[in-house]
């Protein structure tokens, strides 16, 4: 048993590389690949869109990556590229979209929703502090009225 | 009052069981593409029927015109082409294929196949023209009118509803 799990474990091992390295072609110059690679992870996959362009092999994601890379190499900014990638697909593509009229529920609400809560635990912990202390809000006081006496 | 705290947990039921039925049926791959009302991007591809020949955007220019995206490894595309070969018979508006990231005999064979519905397919080897026009599920069909602007833009295949109640109002409004 230990032999097995041990012969499982050296596979699982060695075969990692195999497919860490497949996702990305070996690139001639690293810092570039890296670079590509930062700004790539930043833009969504529209093929699968659960993964960044980064991280997906679908055949588009494959082609943007090459594009970013070609942009790189010709020098163009991070801030270029994006806009290259909206021009064509639109905010959807961001990860991060830009805070504008339309995305403000998006960028907002969360935080919104949150203080709504609070107010409202503010307003009943007040209404309950103000309560007699042996007292809690009874939703309908007729469920309070002794059986006995109806 | 007191009925308030009733009401208001059901109304908030309702509001958020609205949200996600609405949500139940909007398509997530249907993204709005940002093309619309734009020029459509400037290319000039080769024929897939003739490398020697090759086609510009501006040679399009005073047409209202239809580009449909298609590949001979397209399944969905196969599934529209009954459709555009009926649609292309009727002469509304000449059509014309981008044949994406493809290969030329197997394209070829794909027309001679199973019927050529187009006034001539560009051959897009690399896909670079595809990404310039957004594409990202094969087939996409676009219209673009007299002043090369791209009015329309349908993901996926075509079905005889999007023709009548989506491409045929576009072209009546852009031929008018």
């Amino acid at each position: 048993m230990h032999k097995f799990l041990f012969a499982l474990i050296a596979v699982c091992c060695l075969a990692r590389p195999a497919f860490a390295n497949d996702a990305a072609p070996l690139a001639a110059d690293p810092a570039l690949e890296a670079r590509m690679t930062r700004i790539a992870s930043e833009l969504r996959c529209l093929v699968c869109q659960n993964q960044t362009i980064a991280d997906s092999n679908a055949d588009l994601a494959v082609d943007l990556r090459r594009q970013v890379r070609e942009m790189l190499r010709k020098g163009d900014d991070d801030a270029k590229i994006i806009q290259y990638m909206t021009d064509r697909y639109g905010d959807f593509v961001l990860y991060r979209p830009p805070v504008k009229a339309t995305t403000l529920l998006l960028w907002f609400g969360p935080a919104a929703m949150l203080l709504l809560g609070f107010g409202a635990l503010a307003v009943v912990l007040r209404r309950r502090a103000r309560a007699a202390a042996n007292q809690f809000e009874p939703d309908d006081p007729a469920l309070f009225a002794d059986p006995h006496q109806s | 009052m007191r009925s308030l705290r009733y009401i208001l947990p059901l109304l908030a039921f309702l509001v958020l069981a609205g949200f996600l039925a609405r949500g139940l049926n909007l398509d997530p791959r249907e993204v709005p593409s940002p093309l619309i009302g734009k020029p459509a991007p400037s290319f000039a591809l080769t024929r897939l029927d003739d490398p020697a020949l090759t086609f510009k955007r501006d040679d399009m220019l005073g047409k209202v015109w239809m580009l449909n995206v298609w590949a001979s490894w397209c399944v969905a595309c196969r599934e529209e082409h009954p459709l555009l070969v009926e649609f292309s018979k009727r002469g509304l508006v000449p059509l014309y294929g981008l044949n994406y990231k493809d290969k030329r005999p197997e394209g070829q064979g794909w027309l001679a196949r199973f019927g050529n519905p187009y006034q001539a397919s560009l051959f897009d080897d690399d896909g670079r023209v595809g990404i310039d026009f957004g594409v990202y599920g094969v087939p996409e069909t676009f219209l673009i009118d007299k002043q090369g602007v791209i009015r329309l833009k349908h993901i996926g295949p075509l079905t005889p509803e999007v023709i009548r109640e989506r491409i045929e109002p576009m072209l009546k409004k852009l031929n008018a």
